[in-house]
């Protein structure tokens, strides 16, 4: 690093000589590339005007002794610039760890709460999840049954953020935990209920709606904990209807009851789950009404449930000029036969 | 956009006008502002949302908190001329059952 500033240095004044003589472009641009190469290097700057002051020393010897004391006192007043650029290379190599740390916990949170959509046969099934930041506070996830029953649960953790993603893992978990039989819709959420409820902070909490779904019976059970609100697309009349549920959102209530709600799924008829992130899309200013991503939705129809969701995502994403303000969650379940 | 919190502190009942937007921006100044107030007992902390035109579910983590607070020191919390959009988020949330809520009086109600 030495050898690159002593050549820099006698390329400096070499520069400074010619440009003192011709006020020539040339050497402008030649201590350009000379700076570029001292930033490179971590030269401060009132080493800069050190080699100035050699520099015109040894062009110019006879130089006053006035001249030279100003040199020496902007040689001074440079050191404070010096250091704030210091910490400044300092902070930006830790932005840079703090930023790869995060994105290490991103994909961890990716491979603890990874969850595979399952093959069904006569169910067609397509999720988008995406989130707005690095790591995701939305959560969706599988559960095969060993009756042949499908349980989806689709949740959104408020607080956003890292807290929000470790506080998802916290829930799989519990979830992980149940036996495999006795996942009633209502009973997973009022336990659910209570191990957020005790472990988590005040201002944070979960909604969810969990659904199972029976295929020999073609039956949806589904209860929500204050979650927002899916819906129902009838294939025959070609209409969405809301899918209506009550409950509170999981942490608030220790005590909190859950209500349980049965839809049968004709052929070819949709069940959309979402996360508020699709349903508080903007545009500009202007919010999305609901009944435009249903509009957005069945113009894929014909498509697919995994490349209709994929569709309605881009839609949404570059109506927002590919800036999500909230993680996006879009789940859609059709059955086939 | 911001928010605007303005508190007039009476005998018994603490009245917060809101007016703005809560969001993740402004959640955390609205939740500096009102749970203090819920600190003291038998006290009454009425929140008037009628300027309040977005929020999105950090500003119910906002009510949440502060409604349990309400719970452990023994004050009251109302919430007052919520608008649609609003109130909406509180009906699906569940939370309009177990929070003392009034819509909004004007600017049309259901």
């Amino acid at each position: 690093m030495d050898d690159v500033i002593k050549l820099d240095a006698a390329n400096y004044k070499d520069l400074l000589k010619h440009y003192i003589d011709t006020q020539d472009e040339k050497s402008l641009y030649g201590v350009e590339q000379v700076s570029k190469s001292f930033i490179k290097n971590h030269i401060l700057p009132e080493e800069i005007v050190n080699l100035h002051i050699q520099a015109l020393a040894e062009l110019y010897p006879e130089m006053s002794e006035k001249f030279q004391h100003s040199m020496d006192f902007l040689l001074e007043a440079m050191i404070s610039y010096g250091l704030a650029h210091q910490e400044f290379q300092m902070l930006r190599e830790k932005q840079y760890e703090i930023k790869s740390e995060i994105s290490v916990a991103a994909s961890m949170q990716n491979t603890l709460l990874g969850t595979t959509k399952p093959e069904i046969e006569g169910l067609d099934i397509g999720i988008v999840s995406v989130p707005a930041h690095q790591m995701n506070g939305d959560y969706h996830h599988f559960v095969k049954g060993k009756d042949g029953s499908l349980g989806i649960a689709i949740a959104d953790v408020i607080g956003k953020g890292i807290p929000a993603a470790l506080c998802m893992s916290m829930i799989k978990y519990a979830m992980d935990s149940y036996p495999e039989d006795s996942m009633e819709p209502k009973s997973i959420l009022k336990n659910l209920n209570r191990v957020v409820e005790r472990n988590v902070d005040a201002s944070m909490f979960i909604t969810m709606l969990y659904a199972q779904y029976l295929p020999c019976e073609h039956k949806l059970h589904y209860a929500s904990a204050g979650h927002e609100p899916g819906f129902y697309y009838d294939a025959e009349k070609g209409t969405f209807t809301e899918i209506e549920t009550k409950g509170l959102v999981l942490g608030v209530s220790s005590d909190a009851e859950y209500e349980q709600y049965e839809l049968k799924v004709n052929k070819g008829d949709m069940v959309i789950l979402l996360t508020d992130g699709v349903t508080e899309c903007r545009d500009g200013d202007r919010f999305i009404e609901s009944e435009e991503i249903l509009e957005v939705i069945k113009s894929y129809e014909d498509l697919p449930a995994q490349e209709m969701v994929n569709k309605v995502y881009k839609h949404f994403e570059r109506l927002q000029d590919f800036e999500l303000r909230d993680d996006f969650t879009l789940l859609i379940l059709r059955r086939e036969v | 956009m911001n928010l605007s919190v303005d508190i007039t502190n009476e005998s018994e009942k603490s009245i917060v006008n809101l007016s703005g937007e809560i969001d993740a921006y402004t959640a955390p100044q609205l939740k500096d502002a009102v749970l203090p107030l819920t600190k003291t007992p038998e006290h009454t902390v009425e929140i008037d949302l009628e300027n309040v035109n977005y929020m999105d579910s950090t500003g119910l983590g906002v009510f949440i908190s502060a409604l349990k607070s309400t719970k452990e020191h023994g004050s009251k919390m109302k919430l007052v001329n919520i608008q649609d959009r609003v109130l909406r988020l509180f009906k699906i949330t569940g939370l309009d059952e177990i929070m003392d809520i009034n819509s909004a009086i004007r600017g049309g109600s259901e």
